[in-house]
């Protein structure tokens, strides 16, 4: 009895130690998160409420009127300008978008199967990685020799005989809209899918051949179906990216060109926050439901 | 694998990688010829004579924006950024290693950060600041617009660490009477300082050419990737390219400076174990 009633003692005195220790660890980890959501709270919640409740308010040339009027969005959605304009900038997401994902896997793949040494691996990712930290604008700039009227292509064409003047689509156009897309994004594409395929367990493909698959075959029905995560994750980058693109649409059409986002930067530069808030309401719910949109085609929190 | 024959899959995929190589490196190797153009020299090739012209043209005041102000801006909200970059995301790392109330919701939230558009944080920090009433500025709400693009990389980035970090180090030196404070200091600190230097990278980096979250909310005082982008419509000289040239190598030696850390941070602890 008293041996019962004693392990009972202990037992509990246990366990209150135990709970003990445990709420201390989650006021620890509670204090270490705090920064993050501190920074995240002021930054990013509160601002995109604030653009919530902003794109219900009026405004005239001299300020802003708390209000609850939704002639923001009839105006925005009303508008057949901004249809074309998000026309255009989806086309321009599903063609960048597209030429990413078939780069950025075939450069991972290349990556992942074809380099044998991990040395050589990292050094060749290195070299990928490396102008995707240098300013986005310069690498923009940098299609200008290259593709102008008198830029090396041009030149180069001219002197093989292979055109008689100038080709003028090169810059300036949707063309360069497209390349310096995919010049700027392919390395969010290569990364992800580096990753997922170099987790791939090698047995896998080696069991697949041992089957008697082709290459293709295993490619098709081993490799392709694990690599789907990161290309999820590539597509979300490279689609969030895109679909809020001003800079790089804003040079390389030379301004014939137009996009959501520049549509709202123009709104911004007149002072109507009101009517770029609804814009940006909008534009966020897009952004959103795309996302949501990859994440039901592909499972991606085994990634992390 | 290793004693394979290459297959001709391999040829043809090399050519292409060799093909996306040049893609990224050929334009901007176009960019650090056309700085050397002589005096008359223009936007395009041919060189007209070989010159440090522009780079000198770079560095007068009239030629150009302030260049060395902007530079200067730039580094500082850099440093700033990489310091609590690296803090921030260390403790929040730490913090997700344990189950808490709110941790998957915190993690979504930061996730969101990196998804929500640039432009709409950039104009929703502008709103906010300018209804409280606060004078925008690059240290102030630059410097949290910056933040919210740099912090959740460096979150997933410490996530990722230490899923893959075996708690038995700890639990070792526990055993062996360390405190909380030693256990962290000497054994948790040194495994991942290598990925706590790809953090500072990042952070200092992508703060250095960021432009769309900087564009509502700098303020008076333009950032290097403002400046740049202001002349971009207006300078339409070779100066433009030297601008690029002295910018990209900056990155350049920052990146190989980390690099060259981390590998010796590895040789270190290749000799300890």
């Amino acid at each position: 009895m008293a041996t019962i009633a004693s392990t009972e003692a202990n037992e509990t005195s246990r366990r209150t130690r135990s709970r003990g220790l445990w709420s201390a660890l989650v006021a620890i980890s509670y204090i270490q998160a705090a920064p993050l959501l501190l920074i995240l709270g002021f930054f990013f919640v509160l601002p995109i409420l604030t653009i919530i409740v902003v794109s219900f308010w009026d405004y005239d040339f001299a300020g802003l009127y708390p209000d609850f009027l939704t002639m923001n969005y009839t105006d925005t959605l009303g508008s057949w300008v901004t249809w074309k304009t998000y026309l255009n900038t989806l086309k321009l997401t599903a063609i960048t978008w597209a030429l990413t994902l078939f780069i950025g896997f075939w450069v991972a793949y290349f990556l992942a199967f074809h380099i044998r040494t991990t040395t050589m691996q990292m050094v060749l990712f290195l070299v990928c990685t490396v102008p995707f930290l240098t300013s986005n604008i310069i690498r923009m700039i940098s299609w200008i020799p290259v593709l102008g009227r008198n830029g090396l292509v041009n030149s180069t064409l001219i002197e093989l005989g292979i055109i008689p003047q100038p080709i003028e689509w090169l810059l300036y156009s949707d063309f360069a809209v497209v390349l310096a897309m995919v010049h700027l994004n392919t390395l969010f594409m290569v990364t992800p899918i580096f990753n997922t395929l170099m987790r791939i367990d090698r047995s896998l493909i080696e069991a697949a051949r041992d089957c008697g698959a082709s290459s293709w075959q295993v490619l098709w029905n081993v490799v392709l179906p694990l690599a789907k995560p990161g290309m999820a994750i590539g597509s979300i980058f490279v689609v969030t990216l895109v679909m809020a693109d001003f800079s790089t649409v804003q040079v390389m059409s030379g301004g014939q060109s137009a996009s959501v986002a520049l549509m709202m930067k123009n709104q911004m530069s007149l002072l109507q926050y009101p009517a770029a808030a609804a814009n940006a309401v909008v534009l966020l719910i897009v952004v959103l439901l795309m996302v949501a949109a990859i994440l039901r085609v592909v499972d991606i929190r085994k990634e992390l | 694998m290793n004693n394979e024959r290459r297959s001709k899959g391999f040829y043809v995929l090399a050519a292409f990688f060799a093909l996306f190589v040049l893609f990224l490196y050929g334009p901007l190797s176009a960019v650090l010829i056309l700085s050397f153009q002589g005096p008359d020299g223009g936007l395009t090739f041919p060189l007209n004579g070989v010159s440090l012209h522009w780079f000198y043209n770079l560095f007068e005041k009239q030629a150009v924006g302030d260049f060395g102000a902007s530079f200067r801006r730039s580094f500082t909200l850099g440093l700033m950024v990489m310091v609590v970059n690296v803090v921030v995301a260390l403790l929040a790392g730490l913090a997700f290693r344990h189950r808490f109330r709110g941790a998957t919701a915190l993690f979504y939230v930061t996730v969101a950060s990196l998804v929500v558009p640039s432009i709409i944080i950039s104009l929703g920090i502008g709103v906010v600041f300018q209804q409280f009433g606060l004078k925008p500025a690059w240290y102030s709400s630059g410097f949290g617009a910056h933040l919210t693009w740099t912090l959740p990389f460096g979150v997933l980035i410490m996530f990722a660490v230490f899923n893959r970090f075996s708690p038995a180090y700890e639990e070792a030196a526990r055993d062996l009477g360390a405190t909380a404070w030693q256990t962290f200091r000497h054994v948790v600190l040194p495994m991942i300082a290598p990925s706590l230097i790809g953090v500072g990278l990042f952070g200092f980096t992508l703060s250095y050419d960021e432009f769309a979250r900087t564009l509502m909310t700098s303020g008076t005082y333009n950032t290097l990737p403002l400046e740049i982008y202001g002349m971009t419509t207006n300078v339409t000289t070779p100066v433009l390219y030297a601008l690029g040239t002295v910018t990209t190598l900056f990155s350049f030696t920052i990146i190989l400076a980390a690099l060259a850390i981390i590998l010796l941070l590895r040789r270190r602890q290749a000799k300890i174990s």
